[in-house]
């Protein structure tokens, strides 16, 4: 069942164009990661679908209703987390947790709050002004989880947490995710995308330029390899779809495209293997290569 | 030792006044704007000795006492009343603007992270909180001489150079004690808005020591650093003993204040942040409960300083009529009915003074909504399900009961310190009514501030001109004699003066209607266009 629909999303503010044409869906109990750099349109998507902005054109659907007129509606069963979490200073964070879950409606988890109050190791007895960014951050992070969502929508909510935090962050997704909730998750740390995203979509300059699960996507990227032979390997530099050369003594490492390995594997074997390493490509290597080519471009090189 | 502790305090100094190379000029700016124009105005108003003996009369009461302090009554030349009644109140104003310099140098900086930025270079320990304390120094000093020389420049006969001075000198002197006072708190607290807090409520203690002091004890006075700010009579006798003390007591708490700072860690203060709620209250939990929580200790001061004003216009009714004798310019600004006695004329323009001021709160409490959607936390709202219809009629509710309890205070305050003083008394209804009477003017000006944030949220200030112009047009408009349109082009211009005209029902009428479509326009907007941040 498809939980949120974006079709040909456009946003514009002024003369720009902040979205120009996005495009994803997300099943139920499925997480969806949105990567892209800063400024691509990751935040004025998420914050169409809450119905904070109005679409300039397109739709944007969560749970078959417009994102725009049934935001109320909507909001009963999400639960989201901005990156940038701006708390009222005079208010404890505490009071804040308990304010923000009792917005939502539903039913107020009491235990669930302790749980993740001392899970994310926050002292909620504190006034929001003295509270760290990642601490902030946590309060958000509370609140979100203790309230009974279906959909979970978090842009870039680790930024400002440690490594320890950050893990105890990708448990609460993971449980979640077991319970059947669905989950969007925007982020630049690539690792905790590649770690928890069942699919991701690439989001550049407002235009969404890939989505798919990660095997879908590694199918277009390049496969790392590493080659020892016995003799020179020839004509290595002819070959199509081989990238990135760098010889060291006998061994050579190399990027494929992953259509062009068999090919590849053929030319290089009667060389004599002595010994291969492949490596598959990591999502920043993905990431990499969308966002690297336009730096290219921009100094006017060719890949 | 003291020289590396305080080593580069010059070059702190120097960058604070970069950094408020605007701010200052405008407090020093405004304080002696306010300072010069008011011994000129009364120059003008009150030429005779005459006029000034009948003022003297009007504030020879315990309330104007309580207020302004104990004048030199008997020979009330214009020096002197402008020593009585501005010298106390602008002490309050320059100790204010020591309290928040100090501070925002000092513990705001530290709180930030801003000096622990500096202090990892090689600058001293104490060089921070010196070089706040010398721009303060340097501000007070500039501040004292251009009010001393610039006071003696007006050329007014009973203003002197001596008395000038010492009026300058005490308004230093007073500053630099609570700049002192300001740099203790900013060492004993944690967080820059408790260090500022109880500052202020020092200052608070220090008028309202003297107040009650001057009205029943003079030994209660003479502890309050504001008594003795009263109690250097300059214009009259010149007394310059109380500066030299308040010259003492402020190099006595900045050496305190270094103390302090040497003795605690950078971030660390010695009153403990106590920790707050863990949960949040039921009255919290929903928008009202909110807009309400993040305003209720301004909405208390408003509330406070709404009933004083009340008071202080009628703790003066009992001695209106001698005021009035005699004093061409307020007689040109009131219209002569028949059948009403003067104080009763002067009725309306009391109200339309308060009413105006009352708008202020309610007011700013709508525009509370755009503030919080700037800093990004009505998202955090309209992410759950708190409809756009229901955040922006949470905030009007609360500006439209504000509005009502602020105007409501006022007059009740006039009511009961008038039914105090004078022999008989109005009607309490008479008041009330007269009062409320504006309240529609009021809920057309929240109507205007709705409609600016749900349909031109860029231009929310405009509402404030907009209060601006009332008061100017409205206020002064008998005096300037503007043709009648102008009044009108203001909701407060179409009220009946009660209680000397009688209340048609027909502009309330049109009066609220004119709101209700405002701010019908108003929530159409918040719905229809996209959030701020």
């Amino acid at each position: 069942m498809t939980v949120l629909e974006v079709k040909d999303l456009k946003k514009r503010f002024g003369q720009f164009y902040a979205l120009n044409g996005v495009n994803f869906e997300l099943s139920e109990g499925e997480i969806f990661g949105f990567i892209g750099p800063n400024g691509a349109g990751k935040s004025t998507t998420i914050r169409i679908l809450l119905g904070i902005l109005k679409a300039t054109e397109g739709s944007a659907k969560i749970f078959g209703k417009d994102a725009w007129n049934d935001a109320v509606e909507i909001h009963k069963r999400i639960a989201y987390v901005p990156g940038d979490v701006n708390l009222w200073p005079n208010l404890t964070g505490g009071e804040v947790i308990d304010l923000l879950v009792k917005l939502r409606g539903g039913k107020s988890r009491k235990r669930d709050r302790e749980r993740y109050i001392e899970r994310f190791e926050l002292d909620p007895t504190k006034k929001c002004r003295t509270y760290s960014k990642g601490n902030r951050q946590k309060v958000a992070l509370v609140a979100a989880f203790s309230s009974d969502a279906d959909l979970y929508i978090f842009d870039e909510p680790t930024s400002g947490l440690d490594p320890l935090m950050e893990q105890v962050f990708q448990e609460c997704v993971t449980e979640a995710k077991h319970e059947g909730k669905s989950v969007l998750l925007s982020s630049h740390i690539l690792s905790e995308v590649e770690k928890l995203c069942d699919r991701v979509g690439i989001i550049r300059q407002g235009e969404m330029v890939e989505t798919g699960t990660l095997s879908e996507l590694r199918h277009l990227t390049r496969t790392n390899l590493l080659v020892e032979t016995k003799e020179p390997i020839d004509s290595l530099y002819q070959l199509p779809g081989v990238y990135d050369i760098s010889v060291n003594g006998k061994a050579v490492s190399f990027q494929v495209d992953t259509e062009k390995l068999d090919a590849v594997m053929k030319h290089i074997s009667p060389f004599g293997i002595v010994k291969l390493e492949s490596a598959p490509p990591t999502l920043e290597d993905l990431f990499m290569r969308y966002y690297g080519n336009e730096r290219k471009q921009a100094a006017g090189g060719d890949s | 030792m003291l020289r590396s502790m305080t080593k580069h305090t010059g070059s702190l100094a120097k960058f604070m006044l970069r950094r408020d190379r605007i701010r200052i000029p405008l407090w020093l700016i405004g304080l002696t704007f306010f300072t010069f124009i008011v011994p000129l105005a009364f120059d003008q108003m009150y030429e005779s000795q005459h006029e000034r003996s009948a003022l003297a009369e009007t504030m020879n009461n315990p309330a104007m006492i309580a207020m302004v302090g104990h004048g030199n009554l008997d020979n009330y030349t214009t020096g002197a009343m402008t020593a009585h009644n501005m010298l106390l109140m602008t002490a309050v104003v320059v100790g204010l603007m020591n309290i928040l310099l100090v501070i925002r140098h000092t513990r705001a900086d530290e709180e930030d992270g801003r000096l622990e930025l500096l202090r990892s270079l090689p600058v001293g320990r104490l060089a921070n909180l010196n070089a706040a304390l010398a721009v303060l120094i340097g501000t007070n000093i500039l501040l004292a001489l251009i009010i001393g020389f610039g006071l003696y420049a007006l050329n007014i006969e009973s203003m002197d150079l001596e008395g000038s001075l010492l009026y300058g000198a005490a308004l230093g002197g007073a500053g630099l004690v609570f700049a002192g006072a300001a740099a203790v708190f900013a060492q004993l607290s944690e967080n820059s808005r408790s260090a500022t807090g109880y500052s202020i409520a020092v200052l608070l203690i220090a008028y309202l020591m003297r107040a009650v002091g001057d009205v029943s004890n003079d030994a209660l006075s003479l502890l309050s650093p504001l008594g003795w700010v009263t109690r250097t009579e300059a214009y009259s006798n010149n007394v310059w003993q109380p500066v030299l003390l308040l010259l003492i007591i402020s190099i006595v708490l900045f050496i305190l204040a270094n103390y302090f700072n040497a003795i605690r860690d950078l971030g660390a203060g010695f009153i403990p942040a106590k920790p707050g709620k863990r949960n949040a209250s039921p009255l919290l939990q929903n928008p009202l409960g909110l807009a309400f929580r993040l305003q209720r200790t301004g909405m208390i001061a408003w509330g406070i300083g709404m009933f004083v004003l009340g008071i202080s216009y009628g703790s003066v009714m009992g001695d209106l009529e001698s005021f009035f004798e005699g004093n061409e310019m307020l007689e040109q600004m009131l219209i002569g009915v028949e059948g009403y006695s003067l104080t009763e004329q002067f009725i309306p323009m009391l109200m339309l003074v308060m009413s105006i001021l009352a708008t202020v709160p309610p007011v700013m409490a709508m525009m509370k909504l755009i503030s919080e959607e700037k800093k990004h936390r009505v998202e955090h709202l309209l992410a759950r399900t708190v409809s756009r219809t229901k955040l922006i009629g949470s905030y009007v509710l609360l500006a439209v009961i504000n509005g009502f309890v602020m105007i409501s205070l006022a007059a009740i305050g006039l009511w009961s310190a008038a039914d105090a003083v004078m022999e008989d008394g109005f009607s309490f209804s008479a008041i009330y009514g007269a009062a409320l009477a504006y309240y529609p003017a009021m809920l057309v000006m929240i109507g205007g501030a709705v409609f600016l944030i749900g349909c031109l949220p860029k231009l929310t200030g405009v509402i404030w001109f907009y209060i601006a112009y009332s008061f100017i047009v409205l206020y002064l408009g008998g005096l300037f004699q503007f043709p009648e349109w102008v009044g009108k082009l203001s909701p407060f211009g179409y009220i009946p003066q009660l209680p000397i005209e009688s209340l048609e029902p027909l502009p309330v009428f049109f009066l609220l209607m004119i709101a209700l479509f405002l701010s019908a326009f108003g929530f159409k907007g918040y719905r229809m266009r996209d959030i701020e941040g």
